[in-house]
């Protein structure tokens, strides 16, 4: 009997910035598979140009609502390499403490108001409000925890203002300090009640597995690193500097979708929770590897839509690995140094984890500090040709179920690599058949 | 009154703002008791093409998205612009500094004569389509958000404060950034935010855009006043005021 499957999915939806999926097939034949970015282009590379290397982390931070901190960091990383800016150690663990509140604040709002509506067979989290009252309250919980936390160090919720190259605006107290550690202590419980219930749902993320190379910050033997290292792969021991991360990212247009696509050692690879903890399992703190244990996962897991579950994990490890933060700011107690720089020209760049997979910013800038020259490289444009070949291989394996169910894993796998489209300074503005 | 209908839709921008409405965690479902929220696609599956209240974020780029929002502003009663990009163009505009052919090329390099690359000079909402409510900020302030959607609700008019932000950062007490040597943007700016970034020891970047009559020779004075000059101020301006009226003044 003849089969015809045509799905269209017009801007995906319950994920950051406008994508589409593209499916025909009949008797069983594939005809066209494609995962498509139609988002409206904004130029930010060009946006900086001539302005102040104090102005430039404003701009780029508004690449991206939800991954602001991160673009902050990787911008601030780049323009202090680029001036021989060095930072205290005070700075650094505060700036860690920082970044991890928009991991927790990402991975939670992902895992729980994104993805969690597919595991239960709904459309949005809307109506788990009613069925799942508990612990839409606990992710809720957790996600008013970690939009606080960056508001008290950063400055604002989104956006940050108090990260400058040299240092900070204004420092957080060790009242404030001694508070937060209270309430990620006191959230750990909360975060393990929702950890069971993504276990009690972990049956439904579907048994697809596809061997790729995975990319990630490495920082090894010191840390699970989300903001220090150099470039670490899965497919080679070579750590790569930041400085060039062009060599990793490899950039090119796509004769098939014609939107720009990474790739380093094979034809894709993938960034992300997934590919953190696929490159630094062994460095996670105990009741993160507790927590990957109990979810069964194992270093070299090639299912994509684990890295719903990756997440969890990290959830768990930022916590942990912010409370070891606090306690050693505390010990120290924290000094008034306020940030400090003066401009000179030079060229340098910056790697940061963003929750969604790493992220590169590279700056040149002239004497008077002004910018001449830009380049950021966004974890989901990295993540585009990955996504591309997971559909090819996913597409024939459940081309006998109903084109419903084809469509809901198509886009649940969009969702596990918790795209972040509006990121996508490089994507072009594609329009399809 | 029945519940409202509300839809959310989403032009070139972060979606910090949607993500400030998310922020409202227990609130939000408040929000929800009512209004009913009929297509979001950040947050929801559903979709639909019947609303009253349409919530616009980001700013117009392409011809087709002009199009995109003329036919979201024929369907509604009342449309909101939901933060800088939608309500004066935002950190976008300062794209319109440069040639359109030339942010192609600086961008793409050899590919940007591919023709789906159309872009034009960015555009605010409401320089495409008339706009009923704005919610300034980059990001809003979700506070100020929830008093209009309240007003909204209840009929009445919101009132958005016309004042400059340099008023409400002397009501938190704090010092001047100009005493610290900086260029802040307080003087012109709208207040509303709360001043939370020269609060948080950072100049006022001017991300809800001017008052409606900024004092324009006071902002002068004040430059002279700290050996600052026109020049410096408007390389500030230009981050959220690119080619809008007064940077150039």
């Amino acid at each position: 009997m003849s089969k015809t499957v045509d799905i269209h999915v017009h801007h995906i939806t319950r994920v950051e910035g406008h994508g589409n999926i593209r499916l025909r097939a009949e008797d069983g034949k594939v005809l066209q598979c494609e995962w498509q970015v139609p988002e409206a282009p904004r130029f930010f590379e060009a946006m900086v140009l001539g302005r102040s290397y104090e102005d430039i982390q404003t701009i780029v931070s508004r690449i991206c609502g939800i991954c602001s901190v991160t673009h902050t960091f990787a911008a601030i990383k780049a323009i202090e390499d680029a001036m021989g800016i060095t930072v205290s150690e005070q700075c650094d663990k505060l700036r860690m403490l920082l970044h991890y509140s928009e991991q927790m604040e990402s991975h939670s709002l992902h895992v729980g108001y994104l993805v969690a509506p597919d595991l239960l067979g709904v459309k949005s989290v809307v109506p788990l409000v009613a069925s799942h009252p508990e612990v839409v309250k606990k992710v809720i919980k957790l996600h008013r925890i970690g939009n606080q936390w960056m508001e008290a160090i950063g400055g604002r919720m989104t956006h940050p203002v108090t990260v400058k190259p040299g240092g900070f605006a204004s420092l957080p107290t060790e009242k404030y300090l001694r508070e937060l550690k209270a309430t990620l202590t006191e959230c750990i419980p909360d975060l393990k009640a929702v950890a069971e219930v993504v276990l009690s749902l972990a049956g439904k993320l579907p048994a697809f597995e596809r061997p790729t190379e995975y990319v990630a910050l490495v920082d090894s033997p010191r840390a699970y690193s989300f903001y220090h290292g150099g470039i670490g792969t899965t497919d080679s021991d070579e750590i790569v500097r930041p400085q060039e991360f062009e060599r990793v990212a490899n950039e090119y247009v796509s004769p098939q979708s014609t939107a720009k696509w990474c790739k380093w050692h094979r034809e894709s690879y993938m960034v992300g929770a997934l590919a953190r903890f696929n490159l630094n399992a062994e460095q996670l703190l105990p009741l993160a590897a507790a927590t990957a244990k109990m979810f069964g996962l194992k270093k070299g897991c090639c299912n994509p839509y684990m890295n719903n579950v990756a997440q969890v994990v990290e959830l768990v490890q930022v916590i942990e690995h912010s409370l070891q933060l606090i306690d050693e700011l505390l010990t120290a107690g924290i000094k008034p140094e306020l940030a400090k720089s003066t401009p000179r020209e030079g060229e340098g760049a910056g790697a940061v984890e963003a929750p969604r997979g790493i992220l590169f910013h590279r700056y040149a800038f002239d004497k008077k500090g002004n910018c001449v020259k830009a380049n950021c490289c966004i974890p989901t444009n990295q993540n585009h040709a990955n996504i591309q070949k997971d559909f090819e291989a996913l597409v024939p394996q459940f081309l006998g179920e109903s084109q419903d169910d084809i469509r809901l894993k198509m886009e649940m796998l969009v969702r596990a690599y918790d795209p972040c489209i509006s990121c996508s300074t490089h994507f072009l503005n594609v329009e399809f058949v | 009154m029945s519940k409202p209908r509300v839809a959310i839709f989403d032009f070139a921008c972060c979606e910090g703002c949607q993500l400030q409405v998310v922020n409202l965690e227990e609130e939000l479902l408040d929000v929800l008791s009512v209004v009913t929220p009929v297509e979001w696609r950040e947050a929801m599956s559903e979709q639909s093409e019947e609303y009253d209240i349409a919530i616009i974020e980001g700013s117009i780029t392409r011809p087709e998205d002009e199009e995109r929002v003329k036919k979201i502003r024929e369907r509604a009663k009342i449309l909101i612009a939901l933060g800088a990009c939608a309500t004066t163009g935002g950190v976008n505009k300062l794209k319109n500094n440069f040639g359109m052919d030339e942010v192609r090329t600086i961008v793409y390099g050899k590919d940007a004569a591919m023709p789906h690359l159309n872009t034009m000079p960015t555009k605010s909402v409401a320089e495409v389509v008339k706009v009923d409510y704005m919610v300034h900020g980059c990001p809003i302030n979700n506070k100020e958000f929830t008093y209009i959607v309240r007003c909204l609700v209840m009929g009445k008019q919101p009132v958005i404060p016309n004042y400059p932000v340099c008023v409400e950062c002397k009501m938190r007490g704090n010092v001047c950034r100009y005493e610290y040597g900086e260029i802040c943007l307080g003087p012109v700016t709208r207040a509303g935010c709360n001043a939370p970034c020269p609060s948080a020891g950072f100049w006022c970047f001017g991300c809800r855009g001017y008052v409606d009559d900024p004092n324009v020779q006071a902002a002068r004075e004040v430059m002279d006043k700290y050996g600052k000059t026109v020049e410096d101020l408007k390389s500030r301006l230009l981050l959220f005021g690119s080619k809008q009226e007064h940077t150039d003044e």
